[in-house]
């Protein structure tokens, strides 16, 4: 069983008790442990389920590479699933629970897919969604749902906050390892401004459990120092709990700051996202040991021979009382040697190398009496939830069974592989060690900047050193190279002596034992998450599966949430065995960002909640909200679109507003429409460019009303143009147009009339705009002011600055309803005082304030046309009757040449017309009209579309405007609109205007 | 003028600093050739001071004036006195190409005031721009954007940046404010 030793755990406060619960099951750890290390504290060795077969699951390592410790921790609000035990630091109140098993982790019903495994073979999901069809969705899926999945998602809002931050440095140095921290050392002493992260709570990596002397002293005591050294130092930021999560273009990374899992009722940010820009990266990320593959090294108890180290060394826990050490390596005899050293029993190492003499590690080994036998390998571990014994064999033969060993631990060392995730994100590549086996960073073929300089630099383990000593001057190296190429230099740093222990090489063990047949390489996990074995890679080869990105996703291996980080490299190598093939030929798949799985809160950072988007509001805005609007989204404006009074539906709503409008006075807020001013002495010839009619013969004190084109001659954007003086036009556009058409302006400016003399400015929200409407608009107005807005004063299409109800306005006479109309405008900050005022004054005349779709059905009965409604990209002013709008006068203007194209001309163009339904009913919105026969594909054939419908409370019928195939010539005719319940809706072609075409409401 | 209302009407919130809506700001929007003769001196004689270089804010005879673009000023004026001061510029062009428009009331400006560092901090959750003492000193003067929107930021004094953004968003920018200097979410990084 594991347990708590007496003594030992040099990352745990014994004085700090800390209780937990793990399935419900109430537990005890201390103050620096994981939820791993406790749980081990606590015999609790089966912590889940494999993905596919369920197979019972137990810690195999103790950092970020852990495949198979994932729970979900917390209730609640506080629920997230699948976090890693082994990262996941102890606090006092933590509850957890176990994933992926039904209906309880001892006694799982899916494991039965175990006994199925011949039939959930490699690339099993591409065979059974071919063949044959009908299995897959009543045999199969109904089982694999049942079976697959990992965590559950939150049923609850999350109710901690996160957040981003911005840093910038001279020099990131990812990994607080000994490498890191010496690089920082380095990079800092040039003045450099570094910054040092580190994804785990403490600062030196694996060196102080490694051992060894640095200085003539201990590698702890040498951290301690350059902790402390670097802590001091003002241009170096420290960062623990801050994982690099990625390496992007330009000296981007991200950095992923855990602020508050550990520590869950502190105030503050649960996580924040670094968004660091570095002159220069340091990738400090050291090595991950790689399992063995042989029979069994999935059972619990099955752990990597670092790990097994760790547990005892930092946390004080005995994974077992007999431990199996197996190796390809000479580091794993450290963990052997601790072992030892804490009292618990080393029944053998079994050492598949066959060396011609003993290196320092192996001597000491067999000083302490621990039988080291070579040349030898595991055949099969014995037990099913726990390891129970292994059976050894020759590494080279088949795997007879030469005896077998009781232990309730093997720890395994299938070598290093430095972590070169952060140095591939961005580009970085890889090459071959052949004595160390493993991809280390090809220092030649950097990440590159924008000058082709790389901008990144590997140190330590993660650049494939490994002794204590070559880490130390391969970091010293890389941090004072980093400064220099971030434009600091000088501030030499020697690389501290480290006591160098030589170890024997290693040897490649893919397999073990080297012959194993079928049935061993079936139950060789190279994927524990995901259950992908040897046999299966194999499998994936034969049937033809040569590229690695291929095979990876063909059998998912490294496809789970720990990303391969185990598996790659000995699945890679069984691969490239398969195919006949060196191990560099195969390659790697590609790194990507996060390292590891990063919460999606803080890549949301703060916008969320009211922060989600910016919500744009007019001066008005509050008013809105506290009189009933029911509010639209246009563009980030939120516009009313009715105003319900108590007991109204939406419909009646709007029906009063239209209604008390036409009566006798309504008004709108249309502060979100686009104001730009254009101005100089070519505004006139530049706005003749831009729209399709004359507007440099206007009038200052008069407004035209124009239409502007793209290139391609289709309809961006209308609205009303006023002349303010010779020199100055104020340009109204739609409320979505404003950015947009601002932006169309300055390009043209910019790029092709840049000598003309031409300034425009965005001044939509300088002012509010209110719409007054109805026949009482001017009787109102005139209670305001004492200026003379008469007809004859102010005549239709006319502007004037007057005063009212003492606040300057600019009155614009303008109407898209066909009411009386007067658009005022005021700077946005009186917006308020005139919106009261108006409502005061108009309270005799019932002043009604309406929303947009009061607003678009009044245009709609007038047969105005509606950017969006009535155009959508491909439509021409010409399509909408809008000839007069288009100057036949000017040499060019924006779209002119485009309108002359044989498609543009085309007499076959859908025309607007006015439709009007039979039965009085309101057509569907984007309704077709059909027509005989049949197209190429097919279809009925169309003869053109509803593009607006409304139900017109002045005409108490349904209106509807439309584009249809010759349709002005066909007034009268009835067409006939399908709509989606079968039925079918006629409605006859009329003029668009279907309300006081004489225009005489508005003219008076 | 008593009608008038900033878009928040000097809202403030407290955390471990303090965001505070400044109220009415006059502001005037100028473009024109900055390297002009005319431009120069009409400027000059308008609003005194010197005239900032790329990325800085000048202190000037009423208020600042701030460069947004190699064509395009920001000049800061008390609001009663803005369109006074914008028929000002507008008669010392005379016939010279330019543009003088106010736009005091299409923005809103806000204080965040405390520690130096903290308040830096603050804003550097929102803004990805290198906020530290050493790079972004007072005079300096950046367009960036602040989460979502646009924004302008300055440093006025030590512990006193200042944010410029636009009217419509002001509720938006104060809440990531607000937000961003919630008591307990100090980075530490710039202190």
């Amino acid at each position: 069983m594991s347990t708590r030793l007496a003594n030992g755990g040099r990352l745990l406060d014994r004085g700090r008790k800390v209780d937990f619960t793990f399935n419900g099951k109430r537990l005890r750890g201390y103050a620096g442990d994981t939820i791993a290390s406790a749980l081990l504290a606590n015999d609790q060795m089966l912590v889940g389920r494999s993905f596919k077969y369920h197979r019972p699951r137990g810690v195999v390592a103790s950092g970020a590479e852990e495949p198979n410790g994932l729970v979900g921790m917390g209730t609640g609000a506080d629920f997230e699933p699948n976090q890693r035990v082994t990262t996941t630091e102890l606090f006092d109140g933590l509850t957890c629970t176990s994933q992926n098993h039904w209906p309880s982790l001892d006694f799982d019903v899916g494991a039965i897919n175990t006994k199925l495994a011949r039939f959930l073979f490699a690339g099993f999901y591409y065979k059974m969604f071919i063949h044959p069809r009908p299995f897959w969705k009543h045999v199969y899926e109904p089982i694999i749902r049942k079976s697959a999945g990992l965590g559950k998602a939150p049923d609850q809002r999350d109710t901690d906050t996160y957040e981003h931050f911005y840093a910038f440095c001279d020099v990131l140095v990812i990994g607080g390892g000994i490498a890191g921290l010496q690089a920082a050392r380095s990079a800092a002493a040039t003045g450099a401004k570094v910054m040092l992260i580190e994804q785990t709570a403490h600062w030196g990596g694996r060196a102080p459990v490694d051992g060894g002397t640095v200085g003539g002293q201990p590698v702890d005591k040498f951290v301690d120092d350059l902790v402390a050294e670097l802590s001091a130092m003002d241009n170096v930021t420290m960062r623990n709990r801050t994982m690099g999560a990625g390496v992007y273009d330009h000296g981007y990374a991200l950095g992923y700051e855990r602020v508050g899992d550990h520590q869950p009722a502190a105030k503050g940010p649960r996580h924040r996202l670094w968004r660091i820009r570095a002159a220069q990266i340091v990738t400090a990320t050291g090595a991950i040991e790689r399992p063995l593959s042989f029979a069994g090294n999935d059972i619990p108890g099955v752990m990597l021979a670092s790990a097994v180290r760790d547990y005892v060394v930092d946390y004080g826990v005995s994974i077992g009382d007999r431990t199996v050490v197996v190796t390809n390596n000479d580091d794993a005899y450290r963990t052997a040697i601790t072992l030892k050293k804490n009292g618990l029993d080393v029944p053998a190492i079994l050492d598949a190398r066959v060396p011609t003499q003993d290196s320092p590690l192996m001597a000491e080994a067999k000083s302490l009496g621990i039988r080291v036998l070579m040349g030898h390998g595991i055949s099969s571990v014995q037990g099913v939830k726990r390891v129970t014994g292994v059976g050894v064999c020759s590494q080279a033969g088949e795997g007879a069974v030469l005896e077998e060993i009781a232990c309730d631990v093997v720890a395994m060392s299938g070598g290093w592989s430095p972590v070169v995730h952060l140095w591939s994100h961005c580009g970085g590549k890889l090459i071959w060690d052949e004595t160390t086996a493993a991809f280390r960073p090809d220092v030649d073929k950097a990440p590159t900047g924008a000058k082709g300089e790389a901008f990144v630099t590997p140190a330590g383990a993660a650049n494939g050193a490994l002794s204590l000593g070559d880490v130390l001057s391969d970091a010293t190296t890389a941090g004072a190279s980093a400064a220099k190429a971030a434009g600091h230099s000088g501030g030499d740093v020697t690389a501290p002596e480290a006591e160098q222990i030589d170890e024997a090489p290693m040897a490649q063990v893919w397999m073990m034992p080297h012959g194993a047949g079928i049935k061993k390489r079936q139950k060789a996990w190279l994927d524990y998450q995901n259950d992908v074995k040897v046999s299966d890679i194999q499998l994936a080869a034969q049937e033809g599966y040569e590229s690695v990105e291929h095979a990876k996703r063909y059998t998912t291996l490294g496809m789970a949430t720990d990303q391969g980080k185990l598996s790659n490299i000995n699945g890679l190598a069984i691969l490239s065995d398969a195919l006949g093939q060196p191990i560099p030929q195969t390659g790697t798949t590609t790194f990507r960002p996060p390292y590891t799985p990063i919460s999606m809160a803080s890549i949301t950072g703060e916008a969320r909640d009211e922060r989600f988007m910016p919500i744009r509001q007019t001066p008005m805005y509050q008013w809105h909200v506290d009189n009933g609007a029911f509010f639209e989204p246009v563009g980030q404006w939120r516009r009313p679109y009715t105003y319900q009074k108590p007991g109204e539906s939406i419909e009646q709503s709007v029906s009063r507003e239209v209604k008390a409008t036409r009566a006798s006075l309504g008004m709108l807020d249309a502060s979100t429409l686009g104001k730009l001013v254009v101005t100089g002495k070519d505004a006139g010839k530049f706005l003749d460019m831009l729209y399709t009619n004359m507007m440099s013969t206007l009038k200052p004190g008069h407004c035209r009303y124009g239409l502007m084109c793209g290139e391609n001659g289709f309809l961006i954007d209308d609205g009303v143009v006023a002349r303010i003086d010779d020199n100055t036009f104020l340009c109204h556009t739609t409320t979505g147009g404003a950015e947009s058409i601002h932006g169309h302006m300055e390009e043209w400016l910019q790029t092709e009339w840049w000598d003309w003399e031409v300034y425009v400015a965005n001044l939509t929200e300088q002012y509010a705009q209110i719409a007054v409407v109805g026949p009482q608009a001017r009787a109102t107005l005139e209670k305001l002011t004492g200026d003379d807005i008469s007809g004859d004063a102010l005549p239709f299409m006319a502007w004037k600055d007057i005063t009212l109800a003492g606040i300057q306005a600019r009155a614009y006479r303008i109407s898209f309803s066909g009411e009386l109309s007067y658009e005022i405008a005021v700077k946005a900050s009186e917006g308020r005082a005139l919106w009261d005022a108006l409502l005061a004054a108009g309270q005799t005349a019932n002043i009604t304030p309406y929303g947009t779709e009061a607003l678009h059905i009044m245009r709609a009965e007038k047969g105005f046309i509606m950017m969006g409604d009535e155009t959508d990209g491909t439509v021409i002013p010409q399509d909408l009757g809008l000839h007069w709008a288009i100057s036949k006068k000017k040499e060019d203007y924006i779209g002119k040449r485009a309108q002359a194209r044989s498609h543009v001309t085309d007499p076959r163009r859908w025309q607007l017309v006015g439709l009007e339904t039979v039965d009085g009913g309101v057509l569907p919105d984007g309704a077709y009209a059909t027509a005989e026969g049949k197209n190429a594909n097919g279809q009925r054939e169309t003869q053109g579309r509803v593009t607006s419908t409304y139900h017109s409370p002045t005409l108490e019928r349904g209106i509807a405007m439309g584009l249809v195939l010759n349709g002005p010539d066909r007034m009268g005719e009835v067409l006939e609109f399908p709509r989606l319940d079968g039925t079918i809706m006629r409605a006859k072609i009329v003029d668009p205007v279907f309300f006081d075409k004489d225009g005489e409401k508005q003219n008076v | 003028m008593s009608n008038s209302v900033s878009a928040l009407n000097g809202a403030s919130a407290t955390g471990f600093a303090t965001v505070r809506d400044m109220g009415l700001q006059g502001m005037i929007t100028v473009r024109g050739d900055l390297s002009a003769t005319a431009v120069k001196q009409a400027l000059a004689s308008a609003l005194g001071g010197e005239m900032p270089g790329a990325g800085h804010i000048n202190p000037s005879d009423s208020g600042h004036t701030a460069w947004m673009s190699p064509d395009e000023l920001m000049v800061l004026v008390p609001y009663a006195s803005a369109d006074a001061k914008l028929a000002e510029i507008t008669d010392g062009m005379g016939d010279t190409h330019h543009m003088a428009v106010n736009v005091s009331d299409a923005r809103c400006m806000f204080a965040v005031s405390g520690d130096d560092a903290l308040v830096r901090e603050a804003l550097a959750k929102l803004m990805p721009v290198d906020l530290s003492s050493a790079a972004f000193k007072p005079g300096q003067f950046r367009r960036s954007r602040m989460a979502q929107v646009p924004a302008a930021v300055w440093m006025a004094g030590p512990g006193e940046a200042r944010i410029v953004c636009f009217r419509s968003v002001a509720q938006y920018v104060f809440d990531l404010l607000k937000g961003a200097t919630a008591p307990g979410s100090e980075v530490r990084y710039m202190a």
